[in-house]
């Protein structure tokens, strides 16, 4: 009982990390219809930065605190990745808006990749160890069940984020903007809303919300490298999916399903197979996740329509 | 061929003719040549034969009937790791080649169709990302299935895998012409690859003019249009599928017999990406541009190996870009820059059947 609650703990830490990147996805989905390839490589970016920006504040300013040092790290981080998102739009997709949809999909892999050789290239092959500034130390909540104060951290920053990434898009200017948009470029276009400045203004907003998840996955597992973010971006795409892709509710509620499914799934894969799989199999889940919704529900657990877009 | 040769510039349009003999020339003749600048040359071009092979075959998918495939290196994997198993003494079998190479032909085959369908309704984007799953699906089982049962060795891979063996010749092994002459090992695998490389090509072009080609073609553009003119759009599908995966299950057995050794490693994504980066970067749905695009993006990482280390050295005085860096530097760059000016390739499909648009369906909703 202990361990699955225990994996239930650790599902929705993970699932609300998932959840961030994923809304940087649905995001996107939803007013482009493009998969942005490279979302998971924005969180890599974030966190590298985040890591080297801590780095130096810890040489040369080591008289402020382990929270601010963070925090500081944390707002580099978030603005080096806005910045990054907006080129990327800008400079990739933005000259592909009307072209055929599977060139800008390309392009989207091509810049993924050309993201990683650069994080390559800046920081190397190696995994670097994460600066710890929270504590890792282990509380037992209920008896048998323990949660560190950086996943406690991770739970409250992202469940204030998504709501909010839900009242900016719901209650907002800008949000209507980005809903009409959504809805229909041109039309949004002849009752004045710049689209142009609107798509950009989510790719910078998901860029932040990715940037923040990349140091919230570096600092809960402690480590960082160049190729850390594709794993978690197509889990967070398969978390997209399986919400109803373009839809906030459902990146949200896709990304912990999917993380709790890893999770319990992850620590009972050994006992359902005889031994024969074991917990290196863990990431098969969400390929397996995705491959049914696609097939079954392509709409997702929230979706509406996707009618001929799937 | 006709289109390979009509690529040469200047001469090909003047004279079409001529323009074949040098084709023919340059495809016997390059390792000859190859082997002026060392031997390591020859070596390359053997594995330039085998990624033209794949960019064939993940060509016949993507370009022809226009599904985009991005776990195309799986059936490489499938073809590599058949050869591995029936040939080597991890299983302490020895297959002959002839039995073999098919046999991983057919598994690559049934790869191709466990994997086409369930994703038959799927297109574009989400096609992309399922087969990437499965790509990832297929290199964590290789990765994993060492344990309990030591089936694939893990991330050691398997080694002393058989050389290829031809009417009881083996290809490995010096040829001997005479007393004094001796044909290296290297030029024997390039034209046995060659060999494959123009069969495929026949093969393929017999196949994109074909009914079959054209009712590809026709799903590529649009698959509603092509339902109700009355083609079988999943037999279509699902025959693309298998065959794109017999080619790379083909090039997979080869190269298990060639490098003598497999893991995981040869396996990645990167991979799967570089095919298709070759693809786009010469041309898709076109023969002659895949081909050209698959040696070009084979030699060009090589050439800067050769040219950039030596130079950084000078320079910087260190290695700055090491040689890995510059080929996923160039691949990527290649990839965004093509789709961005160039989008139907260095040289654009022309022909009736494989206009060069990457279209999957008119502007959705939009």
């Amino acid at each position: 009982m202990e361990t699955l609650l225990q994996q239930i703990v650790n599902g929705l830490v993970v699932g609300s990390m998932y959840a961030l990147i994923a809304l940087g996805y649905t995001m996107v989905y939803g007013i482009l219809g493009l998969i942005n390839f490279a979302h998971g490589d924005v969180l890599m970016v974030g966190a590298l930065v985040a890591l080297e920006a801590i780095r130096l504040l810890q040489i040369h300013a080591p008289e402020l605190g382990l929270v601010p040092t963070l925090l500081a790290g944390l707002s580099i981080s978030v603005v080096v990745c806005m910045i990054l998102g907006y080129t990327i739009e800008r400079t990739a997709y933005r000259r592909l808006r009307n072209a055929p949809r599977l060139a800008p999909l390309i392009t989207a892999i091509g810049v993924s990749f050309l993201l990683q050789t650069i994080a390559m290239i800046i920081w190397g092959r190696n995994y670097h160890s994460f600066p710890q500034l929270l504590s890792t130390a282990p509380l037992e909540a209920i008896p048998g069940v323990f949660i560190t104060p950086v996943q406690i951290t991770i739970l409250v920053v992202s469940a204030t984020l998504m709501v909010a990434l839900v009242v900016l898009v719901n209650k907002t200017r800008l949000g209507r903007a980005m809903r009409a948009t959504a809805e229909n470029h041109k039309v949004a276009s002849l009752m004045g809303v710049d689209t142009n400045k609107i798509i950009a203004a989510t790719f910078i907003i998901g860029s932040a919300l990715a940037a923040v998840a990349g140091v919230m996955f570096s600092s809960n597992y402690g480590t960082a490298h160049y190729a850390m973010g594709f794993l978690p971006g197509l889990k967070a795409f398969t978390a997209a999916v399986l919400g109803g892709i373009g839809n906030l509710g459902g990146a949200m509620l896709g990304g912990l399903v999917l993380g709790l499914v890893e999770s319990i799934g992850g620590g009972y894969i050994e006992d359902l197979s005889f031994g024969f799989f074991n917990s290196s199999y863990q990431d098969i889940f969400a390929f397996i996740i995705l491959g049914v919704v696609l097939i079954f529900r392509p709409t997702g657990l929230l979706g509406e329509r996707v009618a001929d877009r799937a | 061929m006709n289109q390979l040769a009509l690529a040469i510039p200047w001469l090909g349009k003047r004279n079409p003719a001529a323009a074949r003999w040098v084709v023919i020339l340059l495809a016997v003749g390059a390792p000859l040549i190859a082997v002026l600048f060392g031997k390591s040359w020859v070596r390359i071009l053997d594995f330039a034969m085998l990624y033209v092979m794949l960019a064939i075959g993940l060509n016949l998918v993507v370009g022809f009937a226009g599904l985009l495939d991005l776990g195309y290196i799986a059936f490489y994997a499938v073809g590599a790791y058949t050869f591995a198993f029936l040939a080597s003494p991890h299983f302490e079998l020895h297959l002959p080649f002839w039995l073999v190479l098919p046999l991983g032909a057919v598994f690559a085959a049934l790869a191709g169709i466990i994997l086409g369908l369930p994703t038959l309704r799927l297109r574009g984007d989400y096609l992309a990302i399922v087969t990437l799953g499965f790509g990832e699906i297929v290199r964590i089982f290789m990765n994993n299935l060492n344990h309990p049962i030591n089936i694939t060795n893990g991330p050691q891979g398997i080694n002393m895998i058989d050389p290829l063996v031809l009417f009881g010749w083996d290809i490995s092994k010096p040829l001997k012409v005479g007393d004094e002459i001796t044909i290296n090992s290297l030029f024997l695998y390039y034209y046995v690859f060659l060999a494959c490389v123009v069969l495929s090509v026949i093969l393929v072009q017999r196949l994109q003019v074909s009914r079959v080609g054209r009712a590809w073609a026709a799903i590529r553009d649009d698959e509603l249009a092509a339902k109700a003119i009355g083609i079988n759009t999943r037999n279509m599908k699902l025959l693309a599928f298998s065959l794109g995966a017999t080619f790379g299950g083909v090039a997979g057995g080869l190269f298990a017999a060639f490098q003598g050794f497999v893991s995981p490693e040869s396996f990645s994504l990167m991979e799967s990406i570089a095919v298709l980066t070759m693809i786009v970067f010469g041309g898709m749905g076109n023969l002659a541009g895949v081909i050209v695009g698959a040696l070009a993006l084979t030699a060009l990482p090589e050439v800067l190996r050769h040219v950039a280390v030596p130079l950084q050295q000078a320079v910087f005085g260190h290695v700055l870009l090491d040689p890995e860096v510059l080929r996923m530097l160039l691949l990527s760059l290649a990839m965004i820059f093509m789709m961005l000016l160039r989008p139907s390739g260095l040289i654009p499909a022309y022909s009736r059947y494989s206009r060069p648009e990457l279209v999957v369906g008119k502007e959705a909703g939009r």
